[in-house]
């Protein structure tokens, strides 16, 4: 049976996008999430359920989920 | 070439057909005496054609959805009077702004307000100059006769086309309802202008650039494959909102320039008997046929008086205008106003020319009676 | 240089980002799932048109990667309905705001959703206006503040969507930016259906909104709606007292009715046939 792999997706953020509004960091399910300075910070990436609720929700498109070509057998 | 269709018309149907001539294919507008009969066969003609008509909601939707219609690639056009015209101001400085080709057509009658609804009046001859805010261009023509109002809604197409702005054609009521026998021009009698389009699958294509030797920007259609961005705002080479300084003063003297540059090619007049004419009548539409019977039946009494009829009334004919008073030393500006035109003439002549005016706003046309009283006193 | 996610990439403008809205506004998030459902019905980019009118909702097309008309102030309808019966092929979506749409844009609003012209509308309501600071709107809630409304206002707010559906409407629905999955949802299926197509999407202002009548931030502005907002399938099984100071979303209004560009291509056809059987 062929088991299709899921893809690790890597989070990724823009700060130059980022106004700090706190929208991702309240509604992350994991709390992963911090803003530091007025801009999003990853605190926890090793935790990242990979949801997708905080680039859903993002007005600023300042955070997102990127496919990861490389490590798709890690 | 084929024989002539000779048909009788009346000016506001010549409007249409001459609109359909010059390859109009989407009307959308409002009723509105008395340019009603314009919609009205607009919705009968265009659909034979494959073309569009909508009756909006209002008159400012009217004046959008054509500004739609020809950014969809069509030729568009509307129609209205006075209280409509008033209204599409708003939507007629965006297509000046935006730079998008389109036609409207007012059929004036007499203002302010509801006025005289079924009256002819030349009331908006300003507000098709200032009608809308902020610096903008103006091209505006005015027929004397149904056959002209043909002609010259051929000729608003083109210069919408090729300046890329809005084009009024400014008819009074008189020959908007004027029925006359006109002979129909074949299509290889006139010269049809398209806009210039980008060529297909520009990857560099630019919104808004304007090419080496060119006066405007080439104008892809929505659909045709440019995800271009359209706005009323101050906008850039690609169409983007801009607040830089440079880049609006750069703009707004483009959307001026563009008419006043080529001021020569947008200009035409007709003059009888200025000559040696020592008195010289500007009139226009309606007008300007009470205006030629006078100055027929004066020239009979002995009195050396001409016409200058300017066809295109904005951009204004000034410099010829100037020259004319330069010999003529008394002029006589007879229109269906309290005074509209008369004030750049006022602007432009020589500082020892008289300018009189005879204006006319109880709802009767100027009668060529009315006219050779007003040049005797003057002459 | 391109940045941002692929939807991002694919579908915006992004060297023109960030985008002018305030921190934490509703706005982007809706305008994200416009591209979503746009994206996911896998429609021909070239072929989308996206017309606007003025406000903080309308400056969203300056933004999008599509044939994109930013007009005057409560028009957008108008301009689309020009685009849209000149080029039926085109897929056209007009983005507004409260104000742009259901004040100065009433009018067009009410004749666009009579027509069923085939257009979805997405309302970015943030039940203020808020480009030019904060005046109350016909979408601000009866009795809450504007600072045109500094005592509350005294004019009850539209129901945008009964307004719709009353007018003539054939899809309506509404959601808000905190139940994104469901907006695109209902704009996908806005976009796919034939006729004139409603969607509310409720949308956060905290900058004058939230301030003005004290509902706290933008996550606080997120929280009300996701505690608030009950799903209309759920409304005959609630008891009242559940229901009290809700607010309801999901479809309302799904029927199938004459489309006017439809009906009018019919008029064309129907002449073009007769001009043939003549000859």
């Amino acid at each position: 049976m062929m088991v299709k792999e899921r893809k690790k997706k890597q989070l990724k953020t823009i700060t130059s996008w980022c106004k700090g509004c706190g929208i991702c960091v309240a509604f992350c399910p994991v709390k992963i999430l911090a803003i530091e300075n007025d801009k999003v910070q990853i605190v926890n990436p090793e935790k990242c359920t990979s949801c997708g609720l905080c680039e859903m929700r993002c007005p600023d498109f300042a955070i997102y989920l990127e496919e990861q070509e490389d490590e798709t057998n890690g | 070439m084929g024989e002539r269709v000779v048909k009788l018309m009346q000016g506001n149907e010549a409007c249409v057909e001459g609109a359909i001539a010059a390859g109009m294919r989407f009307y959308a507008g409002y009723p509105i005496t008395p340019s009603t009969e314009i919609a009205e066969l607009c919705a009968e003609k265009l659909p034979v054609l494959g073309g569009k008509f909508i009756q909006m909601e209002d008159e400012i939707a009217g004046m959008a959805a054509t500004i739609g219609g020809s950014l969809a690639g069509l030729k568009s056009m509307t129609a209205t009077s006075g209280p409509g015209f008033s209204l599409k101001q708003e939507n007629i400085g965006y297509a000046a702004m935006a730079q998008i080709p389109c036609v409207v057509i007012d059929v004036m009658r007499a203002g302010p307000s509801t006025g005289l609804p079924t009256a002819p009046s030349q009331g908006d001859v300003m507000q098709a100059k200032w009608g809308t805010h902020g610096d903008h261009p103006t091209i505006a023509l005015c027929p004397s006769s149904v056959r002209e109002a043909y002609d010259l809604t051929i000729r608003c197409f083109n210069l919408a086309e090729k300046y890329r702005t809005p084009v009024f054609l400014m008819m009074d009521e008189i020959i908007g309802h004027l029925r006359e026998r006109i002979e129909i021009p074949n299509s290889d009698e006139y010269e049809i202008f398209d806009r210039l389009k980008p060529k297909a699958n520009d990857p560099n294509y630019k919104a808004y650039e304007v090419q080496r030797g060119e006066i405007v920007p080439r104008m892809a259609a929505f659909g045709d494959g440019y995800p271009f961005h359209v706005t009323g705002l101050v906008y850039d080479e690609y169409g983007f909102p801009k607040t830089d300084t440079d880049v609006a003063e750069k703009l707004l003297c483009h959307l001026m320039n563009k008419v006043s540059d080529n001021a020569d090619d947008i200009i035409t007049y007709e003059e009888f008997e200025t000559d040696d004419a020592e008195l010289v009548i500007i009139a226009y539409g309606g007008v300007a046929r009470a205006a030629r019977q006078a100055v027929k039946e004066c020239r009979k009494a002995g009195m050396k008086v001409g016409l200058f009829r300017p066809i295109t009334l904005w951009p204004f004919p000034e410099k010829r205008i100037h020259t004319l008073t330069q010999k003529t030393k008394k002029i006589l500006v007879a229109e269906m106003n309290l005074g509209q035109y008369v004030i750049p003439v006022h602007r432009v002549k020589m500082p020892d020319s008289k300018v009189f005016q005879y204006g006319k706003v109880n709802g009767e046309a100027i009668t060529p009676e009315e006219i050779i009283a007003k040049v005797k006193e003057a002459y | 240089m391109s940045q941002g996610s692929q939807l991002i990439q694919d579908n915006f403008r992004s060297h023109r980002l960030p985008h002018i809205w305030c921190p934490g506004c509703g706005h982007g998030v809706i305008m994200r799932g416009v591209a979503q459902a746009i994206e996911n019905l896998k429609l021909d980019k070239t072929k989308v048109c996206v017309v606007s009118g003025i406000g903080c909702s309308s400056r969203a097309t300056g933004y999008m990667n599509f044939n994109t008309l930013h007009t005057t102030h409560g028009r957008a309808l108008a301009f689309a309905t020009g685009v849209k019966l000149a080029r039926p092929e085109l897929e056209v979506i007009v983005i507004t705001g409260d104000g742009d749409c259901t004040a100065i844009g009433g009018n067009h609003l009410i004749h666009s959703a009579r027509r069923n012209i085939d257009i979805t509308t997405i309302v970015f309501n943030n039940k203020i206006y808020g480009m030019t600071g904060g005046q109350s709107s016909p979408a601000t809630p009866y009795h809450e503040k504007g600072t045109t409304a500094p005592y509350g206002t005294i004019d009850p707010d539209f129901d945008i969507c009964k307004l719709s559906t009353g007018a003539g409407a054939t899809y309506v629905a509404r959601s808000t930016a905190y139940h994104v999955p469901q907006l695109i949802k209902y704009i996908q299926t806005g976009i796919a259906h034939k006729g004139f197509a409603m969607i509310e999407a409720v949308s956060g202002c905290p900058t004058y909104y939230g301030r003005k009548n004290k509902k706290g931030n933008a996550v606080d502005l997120m929280n009300y709606y996701k505690e608030n907002a009950i799903d209309i399938k759920m409304a005959d099984k609630l008891p009242p007292e559940k229901k009290e100071d809700k607010f309801f979303i999901g479809e309302f209004t799904r029927e199938e009715k004459p489309e006017y560009v439809s009906e009018y291509q019919k008029i064309i056809d129907n002449l073009q046939k007769e001009l043939t059987d003549h000859e």
